[in-house]
């Protein structure tokens, strides 16, 4: 069973890299791009039986820090 | 006192506070591999290093945090034993949960290396023992990933307890309130960005550093 996680920055906490991706877009001449958060995504196969409780806890334990991140899994 | 260093796949630093801590303890500390499980015992002082651990794959510091060692870290913490986190060691101690906050990408997205100056903000952890508060000190910097960032409830309670040891004078990297070190509850965990093992002797440029190890060592002796 594939998964993703999708990992992004709280809202609020300051995203330098996306301020710079933003500020390139703009450059390029592309208007109106009011923000941009860069984030992060985890492709991950895992067995089958593997329970929601059990994919929950890698996000908690190791792949977000949930001071900074919130995360979202995608069942593929 | 006996001391050890822990060294991570990555960390770069770990050879610069083994000699800060020999200088001024007498004593060459034990270098503690990250994948063992086990401190040696009545150890007085643990350093965390500054580097960057597993390349800061997945966040700076994230990996070291899962490290076999760092329950034997936690554990001699909770007894009350001294622990210093340096540039990437304070990153490990947020991600281990030892101290709250973390560190993100610096606000200018640069890596930043040169020497910053700082002011002692509270001389009354075992860190800081070694100077007056409103001292002003300069201590290197070198790291991509120094912006401290907590909520403000949490920042209000760093400030109203006292536990914002250093803070920088100048804008280094987007850390709320310019904080560049901070202390635990108790005082006995530090975490700090800037390097004060790389500034304990006149070749370095300045001793400021040195300071605080030998205030530490006077203050846990």
């Amino acid at each position: 069973m594939k998964i993703r996680i999708i990992v992004t920055l709280k809202p609020g906490v300051l995203d330098p890299q996306g301020k710079a991706i933003q500020h390139a877009l703009g450059s390029l001449g592309f208007a109106g791009v009011a923000d941009v958060r860069a984030g992060k995504l985890f492709e991950i196969d895992v067995a089958d039986d593997t329970d929601d409780a059990a994919i929950d806890a890698m996000c908690r334990q190791l792949l977000a820090n949930t001071v900074i991140e919130n995360y979202r899994i995608e069942r593929a | 006192m006996k001391t050890a260093v822990v060294v991570f796949p990555g960390s770069n630093c770990d050879r610069d506070v083994a000699v800060a801590l020999r200088e001024v303890t007498g004593t060459a500390p034990t270098m503690v591999w990250h994948g063992d499980s086990d401190l040696p015992g009545d150890i007085g002082l643990i350093a965390l290093p500054g580097g960057f651990s597993y390349g800061d794959y997945l966040r700076c510091g994230a990996i070291a945090a899962r490290s076999p060692i760092v329950a034997a870290v936690k554990a001699a913490a909770e007894r009350g034993v001294p622990v210093l986190g340096i540039c990437n060691g304070f990153q490990i101690l947020t991600e281990i949960g030892l101290l709250p906050g973390a560190l993100i990408r610096n606000q200018g997205l640069d890596f930043v290396c040169r020497d910053v100056a700082l002011t002692v903000a509270n001389d009354r952890s075992a860190f800081t023992s070694g100077y007056t508060a409103g001292d002003a000190v300069r201590f290197p910097v070198a790291h991509h990933d120094g912006n401290y960032v907590a909520d403000e409830a949490v920042l209000d309670r760093l400030e109203g307890e006292g536990r914002v040891a250093f803070r920088y004078a100048e804008a280094v990297n987007g850390s709320a309130r310019d904080i560049a070190g901070i202390v635990d509850e108790r005082g006995t965990v530090l975490g700090l960005m800037p390097h004060p093992e790389r500034r304990i002797e006149a070749a370095h440029g300045g001793n400021d550093g040195r300071r605080l190890f030998e205030g530490l060592l006077a203050a846990v002796s």
